[in-house]
């Protein structure tokens, strides 16, 4: 379960320490956009060692690198690596070939600490429109790649017109990723909301990720993890409808019949998957039902 | 009947007050007050020498208290509040008798019933009349509430009151009534309105902040007390102003109508109040404008003494009737004895103000502290010193998860219940000290520089002078 990534300075300790306790499915220590170039060392050490020596819990670690055209990429790898994150965010990711490359370089270092490989996975981040009319290719060159993550600020500069709070501007970028990655069969990540002090903002905004088929959503603002969780999790009303399904199949599967009406409706095999996920969501939430 | 009088100097005089005697202030002039230097300056200047000061609080605007101390002007302190500035030389032992803290419910229970006699009461008065009517509501100097100066006023053996807005008689909209006043003294300025209160008491951004107060408005909302007829109070730090936020955003959801807020009142208890979230405030301090201007224009607001707000042995106190609290704390140990006077290396910057009271006369005590500043573990295995004991704390919430008190089992239950990170306060030690490592044992002097007296009037905890 991974509906909220919050982004975490990898050059400030305070958020670092405190980054399990945020709320966040996932944090992401960034080494890149919010690492000046003359920390960038200080920063991959600092990340390194929280990683090291904090217990994150139950809360995933992802680390952004440096992009594959910077001089950081591998020496970021090389610390990083290490300390086994989740996956490895790959910023400007553009086409399949970008990810062969870090693959290779990750599967070289795994080899070398003894590491099954893609123990460490990975996540690119489509920022560009070639990034993003390469979106399947991306998802579905190497089994590293666990998800994919739409980064729209880089993008709407590519696209040479204006971020906005609607986001029309990238509503073609957002569908294509979802399609991009269900195809390929792995999770998908929404850009993050970026006006922190935007309360209904923030809600307008994931419920259209939400609606698009996005897994999940970044958060560059701890304020909008709780919402983002929220909005992200199945409702009491969609756990009591996911049970009923099962019981339903259950029971037609009992009875020998091969399909089955709930409340006028017939029950087919993706209604089932949607319910199976759900209730799956639900324990992780602790909300599923005592006899599970 | 003339009361007004030229001069301080005049006043002082007139009140009789001579060598060895007890003179008191309030504080809701806060750290912009004029009038407590004022007094000793001219009572110093007067050759008056060995006075006790009980003040409701010392600020650290009153640092000149320090030189009437070396001076020997001022022999002794009782005071529910000690900022760092007077604090630290506290600490440092240059006062032979040592200080006298008590809470805002103790001191005027001490006052109303002899224990700590007051010979001359100077009140400083954002507004007043040439008889002595006054109150904190209107002036240049507004500070709202009064609530601390009205046992000195009703106690003490002579009340001076001090005012730089004179009205003409009668001041309808009194909180103090010319009947407890012997002389008024009009002065240019009682206080800087800049220290007085805040423009705006602003909820923190700091996300671990908010972690706190979403944490802390969820275990009130679990705790079964959030219900119609629900009271509440709060603190003015930035994540108990979140936690506010966060329980208003709660109660006008579930459309649940409070019955009253207390304690030092801010401006988000006034939103609180015009949501609908309670029926009344009871004010006995006002933080911010926000707040002056409702207790002003708004008869739901109350003005409140601090005998009516906290005082132990009292017919009634609202403090006795509240449900929820939201403290803060420097230290809390594995007992949940919770320490608001010493900072971590002992010195003096605090006291329990309402702490001690409001924890006792609730039925839910929270603590909502991060799990260390600046490197030092919240939790320790026993506070510097213990100002609210254990037993009054239920709960403690920090960002890292919620311990509670083991005397309540069946709020742990609730809160387990409810999805909340529950743990226990040996835990959350133990997780602290991983990150920040085990603080040096503090060590500490064997001179006594402050008692806490209980609310049983019993000394509570010593504290001793610090060793450098």
């Amino acid at each position: 379960m991974r509906r909220s990534m919050l982004f975490l300075p990898g050059n400030n300790p305070n958020m670092l320490i405190n980054g399990s306790c945020l709320g966040a499915d996932a944090v992401i220590f960034d080494l890149e956009d919010a690492v000046a170039p003359d920390q960038k060392d200080a920063a991959r050490l600092l990340v390194r060692n929280t990683m090291r020596y904090m217990d994150f819990g139950g809360v995933e670690r992802i680390v952004r690198i440096n992009s594959a055209d910077t001089d950081y990429w591998q020496a970021d790898l090389d610390e990083i690596v290490p300390q086994k994150p989740e996956m490895i965010l790959l910023p400007k990711t553009n086409a399949a070939e970008d990810v062969l490359a870090v693959d290779a370089y990750m599967t070289a270092l795994e080899e070398k600490l003894g590491f099954g490989q893609n123990t460490v996975g990975l996540m690119p981040l489509i920022e560009t429109a070639l990034g993003v009319e390469n979106a399947y290719q991306i998802a579905s060159v190497s089994q590293r790649v666990q998800a994919i993550f739409l980064g729209a600020e880089d993008l709407t500069a590519d696209l040479q017109c204006k971020r906005t709070k609607g986001g029309a501007e990238i509503a073609y970028a957002r569908s294509r990723m979802v399609m991009a990655a269900r195809a390929a069969g792995v999770q998908v990540y929404d850009t993050p909301f970026t006006d922190v002090n935007d309360d209904e903002g923030i809600v307008v905004d994931t419920e259209y990720a939400k609606g698009l088929g996005f897994s999940g959503k970044a958060a560059i603002s701890p304020r909008h993890v709780e919402v983002i969780n929220r909005i992200f999790s199945p409702t009491e009303k969609e756990i009591d409808y996911a049970y009923e399904v099962l019981e339903a199949i259950e029971l037609a599967k009992r009875q020998g019949k091969g399909a089955i009406a709930l409340h006028g409706k017939m029950i087919d095999a993706p209604i089932v998957n949607r319910a199976k996920q759900t209730v799956a969501m639900a324990r992780q939430l602790g909300l599923g039902r005592e006899e599970d | 009947m003339q009361k007004l009088v030229k001069s301080l100097e005049e006043a002082i005089r007139l009140a009789g007050l001579t060598d060895g005697m007890t003179v008191s202030f309030h504080h809701h002039l806060r750290n912009g007050d004029f009038v407590l230097n004022m007094v000793l300056e001219q009572a110093a200047n007067m050759g008056i020498r060995e006075l006790n000061v009980n003040a409701s609080s010392v600020f650290d605007c009153h640092t000149p208290l320090i030189g009437h101390i070396k001076n020997r002007v001022v022999t002794g302190i009782q005071c529910n509040y000690m900022a760092a500035g007077v604090g630290s030389a506290i600490s440092q032992g240059i006062l032979e008798k040592p200080v006298e803290f008590r809470s805002h419910g103790t001191r005027p229970r001490d006052i109303a019933c002899g224990k700590t006699p007051i010979d001359v009461a100077f009140i400083a008065a954002p507004a007043a009349d040439p008889m002595g009517n006054c109150t904190g509501k209107y002036g240049k100097s507004a500070c709202g509430s009064l609530g601390y100066a009205m046992a000195d006023a009703m106690f003490a053996k002579k009340v001076v009151v001090i005012t730089d807005t004179l009205v003409d008689y009668p001041l309808q909209d009194f909180s103090i009534p010319e009947n407890y006043v012997d002389y008024v003294v009009q002065v240019d300025a009682i206080g800087d309105p800049k220290g007085i209160v805040s423009g705006t008491t602003q909820i923190t951004r700091d996300p671990v902040g908010l972690v706190m107060a979403s944490h802390a408005a969820k275990v009130i909302e679990a705790s079964g007390l959030l219900k119609d007829g629900f009271s509440f109070q709060t603190g003015a730090g930035g994540a108990s102003l979140a936690a506010a936020k966060f329980l208003k955003d709660i109660m006008l959801e579930k459309n649940i109508r409070g019955s009253f807020g207390l304690g030092g009142i801010t401006g988000y208890m006034v939103d609180m109040l015009q949501a609908g979230c309670f029926q009344s405030l009871m004010d006995v301090q006002c933080f911010d404008l926000k707040a002056v201007e409702s207790i002003r224009t708004d008869p739901r607001h109350r003005e409140i003494s601090a005998l009516h707000y906290a005082a132990p042995s009292a017919r009634g106190s609202v403090a006795d009737n509240l449900d929820v609290v939201i403290l803060g704390a420097t230290e809390i140990d594995t007992d949940f004895n919770v320490n608001v006077h010493t900072d971590s290396n002992g010195y003096i910057m605090g006291g329990s103000g309402g702490h001690t009271d409001v924890a006792a006369g609730s039925k839910l005590c929270m603590i909502i502290a991060p799990m260390f500043r600046a490197r030092l573990p919240i939790v320790t295995d026993r506070v510097n010193a213990i100002s609210t004991p254990g037993r009054d704390v239920n709960v403690l919430v920090t960002q890292g998860g919620i311990a509670v008190n083991p005397r309540n089992k069946e709020l742990k239950q609730r809160l387990l219940d409810a999805g909340l990170p529950v743990t226990d306060i040996q835990t959350l030690k133990e997780k602290t000290e991983k990150i920040t490592g085990v603080p040096q044992k503090l060590v500490r002097g064997d001179r006594p520089v402050a008692h806490i007296i209980g609310r049983d009037g019993e000394i509570q905890d010593t504290i001793y002078n610090v060793v450098k």
